[in-house]
Formats: structure tokens, sequence, C-alpha cells
């Protein structure tokens, strides 16, 4: 692929509200996990909430969009000068020319959740001022990123669970490629709920402690809420050495399982190797490889195999969950600019929680911070269905 | 911009009185009148057992509508990359886990959570067939359809491969139905190829468009048009039928259509 250029990005998550907050946690190893106090949920679970986002304020004209996801992503939006960036590149394309492709995989349900503890006594209808299209629909955080920017072009939410907000970049290198849009607003944006929280303790996969992933002591994943960006366009014939490259992109199917991963890790290695040859490079010259590492027992063990086989055992990697959790639809997106800081920062960060390292995965898993300069970096993103989706990212020069 | 070109090589269809593509053929070209019936749903024989008895009805749909194009295009499911695009996933099985979640009892099933993804579909598919390729999925409300075609459009154009697309939707019980009112099922499976082949039944050039969507002329139709996201396609499967140059202009955004030109193969 040519490579495209991530101009401008951010991140909001229980770590912090964008880069400065996001950079600075990283640094100073800061989880953003604490025990579950979400609404009603009576389940011994960490989570890492965002503070303070159902204080956010949609514009007047967008209210019928109103729910917390969408509270998220207008609080991701609005931090790091995004907006301004993305009204910039509104200017220069046209609003047909800007796409827009968001991640996401419960969207706005949480206000379904609570419409159904409302239903009429006697119908059962739900609460007269409930807006499924707005709200609950998949489609809500793109639909409303659209409305609250004016652009008029291709909008789509990619929702594959997991791997959402890394598969937006691959739909969005096509569609540049293509000619359809000259810049996409990409990344995810998955907020708590109760259909994520009791479906996942539902199938023993949350901890009771805040997430080890890659720990021989695992015990499960613990769930993050976050809103990512990234706005794409082709790179400028100059570009600040710092800048941000995306090189390559791999896409596969499992064809195993609807909620546990191939066991041998086929569907990862597929990923990460098609990511690799589309950005023309060998396994080492991957200086990093941020983990899917969501600490449970099967995901840990099939990731770590896909990354031997591909990569052997020498690469340093860690997982970030065990500060942000498992942000789900968000986690691709959050993964992207995570190793777009720390090409520009020269940060291999660190993963958190981990005490004792898992003899039998057998990576180079960081437990301290790594301050060095980097080069390229690979992130992972699997999810339910058996969807992965590799991403490589590279500094400019 | 330059239009995005590809051949159709195969169609799959389920939907109220459109049991499969030759029937829809024959209502769409009229020759034969339209009569609304309830979608009958197969049960997916291409899944094992368990996945069987666990797969909702989009998962149904999805599997009967791409099985029907990809057998008329002659090609290998498993060697196809895919499209799933949907304005919502498994709604019967979204009412449960909500209705559990206000509950006293909120234990919902792993099989439910599990098929509560927007993805189940994919997920599904991608068992049936042995397909690893990659699956995009989608999901863009009332404009999922056209979201669903310029994906798998720029898939071909620009991966050079052909691809699959499976745009299915289907039916919310009460009280989800009368806040998001999807009547019934509909799908409609496309196999689109970079090349002309045997198999060619036509290409489809497309672009954006700020003119207004075609209409059909057949009133129960044109109901069914508006009232399901996938049947947006309905004029340009209409197109096809009546093996028509005409271009057509799909429904998409509030702020954007696309204008189809069709050239038969």
């Amino acid at each position: 692929m040519k490579p495209l250029w991530l101009s401008h990005f951010t991140a909001t998550s229980s770590i912090g509200r964008g880069l400065d907050q996001t950079l600075a946690a990283l640094r100073q190893r800061r989880a953003g996990l604490a025990p579950c106090s979400f609404d009603t949920v009576d389940l011994a679970t960490f989570v890492g909430e965002v503070a303070e986002v159902d204080a956010v304020q949609l514009p007047a004209h967008l209210a019928d969009f109103d729910c917390r996801n969408n509270r998220l992503a207008l609080l991701g939006l609005t931090q790091d000068g995004f907006a301004e960036a993305v009204r910039a590149a509104t200017a220069r394309y046209g609003a047909q020319r800007v796409g827009v492709l968001l991640g996401t995989s419960t969207s706005g349900i949480l206000q379904t959740e609570l419409a159904y503890r409302r239903r009429d006594p006697v119908t059962g209808a739900l609460p007269a001022d409930f807006n499924y299209r707005t709200t609950h629909n998949t489609f809500s955080v793109a639909d409303f990123t659209r409305h609250y920017f004016g652009l008029t072009g291709p909008a789509v939410v990619v929702s594959s669970a997991c791997s959402s907000s890394a598969k937006v970049f691959a739909s969005a290198r096509r569609m540049i490629a293509a000619g359809l849009i000259d810049a996409a607003v990409v990344g995810g944006v998955d907020s708590l709920c109760l259909t994520t929280l009791y479906g996942f303790s539902s199938l023993g996969l949350t901890s009771a402690q805040a997430c080890r992933p890659f720990d021989l002591h695992r015990d499960g994943l613990s769930i993050g809420e976050a809103a990512a960006f990234a706005l794409l366009q082709r790179p400028p014939e100059h570009l600040d050495a710092d800048a941000v490259l995306l090189l390559g992109i791999g896409e596969s199917s499992d064809a195993y399982h609807m909620s546990s991963p191939h066991p041998d890790g086929l569907g990862a290695r597929m990923a990460m190797q098609d990511a690799l040859n589309m950005a023309g490079l060998e396994s080492a010259e991957i200086d990093y490889i941020h983990l899917h590492g969501t600490a449970t027992q099967n995901n840990d063990v099939a990731e770590a195999k896909a990354i031997r086989y591909v990569f052997g055992s020498r690469t340093p990697c860690s997982s970030t969950k065990g500060a942000t959790g498992h942000t789900l639809g968000a986690a691709g997106g959050v993964g992207a600019v995570i190793c777009a800081l720390g090409l520009q920062h020269g940060l291999l960060p660190a993963g958190l929680n981990t005490q004792r390292l898992d003899p039998a995965l057998g990576l180079d898993y960081l437990l301290q911070n790594r301050e060095q300069p980097v080069a390229r970096m690979l992130s992972n993103s699997f999810g339910f269905g058996g969807t992965n989706c590799s991403l490589v990212f590279a500094r400019a020069n | 911009m330059q239009p995005l070109c590809a051949y159709i090589e195969g169609i799959g269809l389920l939907g109220p009185g459109l049991p499969d593509w030759a029937s829809a053929q024959a209502v769409l070209s009229g020759r034969e009148p339209y009569q609304s019936r309830k979608t009958v749903l197969p049960s997916p024989a291409s899944l094992p057992a368990a996945e069987r008895r666990r797969s909702g009805a989009i998962v149904k749909l999805s599997l009967a509508t791409g099985l029907e194009a990809i057998a008329a295009a002659r090609l290998d499911a498993a060697s196809l990359p895919s499209v799933f695009s949907a304005s919502g996933s498994d709604g019967e099985n979204c009412h449960i886990i909500c209705e559990m979640l206000a509950s006293d009892d909120r234990q919902i099933s792993p099989t439910r959570f599990h098929n509560s993804v927007h993805n189940v579909a994919a997920g599904y598919w991608s068992i049936a067939t042995g397909a690893m390729t990659t699956s995009s999925v989608l999901s863009a409300l009332d404009a999922s359809f056209g979201a669903g075609l310029l994906e798998a459009l720029a898939q071909v154009v620009v991966d050079d491969t052909r691809t699959v697309l499976l745009a299915c939707d289907t039916a919310y019980p009460e009280p989800l139905f009368s806040a998001r009112p999807i009547p019934d099922a509909f799908g409609v499976a496309l196999v689109l190829a970079p090349q002309r082949s045997v198999q060619s039944l036509a290409q489809i050039s497309v672009n954006l468009t700020d003119a207004g969507a075609d209409r059909l002329d057949d009133a129960a139709l044109e109901n069914l048009r508006l009232a399901i996201p996938a049947a947006r396609s309905l004029p340009l499967l209409r197109g096809i039928a009546l093996r028509q140059e005409k271009p057509v202009v799909l429904d998409y955004l509030d702020s954007t259509r696309l204008a189809v030109a069709i050239a038969l193969c």
C-alpha cells in the first residue's frame, strides 16, 4: 500500500483525556482500572471508566444523539485540536471528500438497557423519549460525528466486535485509494454498558481484579471505555521526521468459533503476516508489538503462539489493557494512538499489573517501560466471531 | 471522482414474497405479480449442529442469500473476502438480553452474549464456509446497503479481488419494533468481481450523486424498499431483472445517493 499519514490523532480513556495525559500515564505506569461502580452493576470486576462522561453536553441541534457513547465521542473529538483539524481538512478537501469510518461494538445500547427499565407496565412500550436511531443503532456514533462536522460524504460504522476500530483503517485505506475520499476520520468509541459487563462475566472471562495480561495467574479481562480518533490522509511531499505513517494492514477470519480464538492463533498469524507483507517489511524490522493481550487464558496463549510463529520470541511487546482495560470496539483505535505516541516519543510502554510472566508464552513481554528511539510498531486487534486485524505504523524518518 | 466499477457474477435474494433470485427476477421484471408473504428462513444446513441450534434469523438469512449468490457465480465461498452490512444484528436476541438486564436476574447466557455482536453473521459465515479471508462488518442504519456496496466496490477496485456483499436486515420484536419498525427479514447478496468472466451478469459503475433515489412502480414493492434498508437495493435488482441499461439511483445517506450505471454482459 501507499503509506497514509496520521496527520492528527487523539485518545481519551480511563488513563487520561487527550494525548498529554495519556502519555504521562504511560510514562508513570498509571492504570485507570478501579472496582466497578458503574450504574447498578453488581459484579466483582474492575473497569476502566472515563471520568465525567455524563457531564458532556451535546450541541442543542444534535440533542437526539445524546447517550453515553456519543458523549464520550464528543469528549474525545474535542481533545488535542482534533475537531479543528477535521474542520481544516473539510475546508481543504470539501465536505463530501472527508469520510467518517468509526468502530464500535455496543454503540449506545446502554440507552436501550435503561429504557427497558422504564417500560409501560400495561403495554410494555418503551418510553416516548427513547430514540433508537440516534442512540442504540450501531451507526449512531458515525452519524453523530458526520453531523457534528457537517460532513456529507461516505460514512459508516465498522462493528466486528473488538477488531472494529482497527478494521476502520483498512476500509479507509481502500476508500482513499479508490478515490472516493481524500481524508478519513477513523477511530472507535465504546462505552460501558450492562450487555458487555454481564456478557463477559457469563463467559467467565472477567477478572475479579485489575487484569493481568500474560501473567502466569491471569484470570480474565477488565472492561474499559474509550474514544480514539485519527485523521488519515495521503502524506504531503515533506513530512516532519516524527510524523506517523500507516504502512500495512492485515485482516483475516479464524473460521473456528464465535467466542474462542483459534487455538494456534492461525487467523492472528495470517493478519500479522499480511500486515508485514503489505508494508514490505520483514518481521525483524518491527521494534515493538502492541498486543491485543486481553488477559484471558486462551486469548493470550493463541496470540503468543501466533507471534512466536511470525516473529520468534525476541520482539519486545506488551498489552496496555492493564492500564486502560479492554476498550472493545475502541481498542484498535487506542492501540493505534498508543503506537503513534510511542513512535513520536520513543516509548515502549510496559504492561501493568503483571507480576509473574507466564513462561509458556515465550515472548519478550515488557514489565518496565523502555525509552529508546523506535521506528516501526505493529498493533493487534482480535475479536469475537474470529475477526483479526493487525496494523503497522512507522515514523516518517 | 472516477466511478467504482465491478462485475456482478451472482445474486442471492430472500425477502417477503421473494423466496430466491429467480422468483424475484420474475416479479421485478413484471412477469409475475408481487404478493408479499412472510419471509421463510431456511435452516442453515452448512453449519455444524451446535452452531445451527444457536443461529438466529440474521445468520440464517445471511447464509441463505450469500450461498445462493456464490453458487450462481460457481465459486468457492472459502476463497472470497466478504462485506456484511446490516442496520442491526440479531433483534430477537437483543430484546431478550435487554429484558434480562432490566430484570432481577441479569445472568445472560454465554451464547446470548456472543450472538449479540454485530458481526454474528460474519462469524457463523466463516465457520460454515471455512473462509479465513477478511470480512468487513458494517452498519449505516438506513444507508446500510449503500455503505456495503461502496465497501465491496472499494475492495474489488483497490485490492483487485472478488468479494461477496451480504446486506441483510431482520426484525426486532416489540417493544423495540415500535422504535425501529423493520417489518420482516430481507437479504440480498452480490458476488462482485474486478474482471468480466463467463458468469458476469452485468457491470455496474457507481458514483455519488445528489439526485433522488429511484422508486418502484408497484406500491407494495416500493413499501418494501422503504421499510427495510437492504431492500434499498431493489431499483438495481429491477434494472438487472429487466435487462435494462438505464442508470438507477439508490438511496444512501440523507446527504448523498448512489448513481449506478448498468452495462449488461
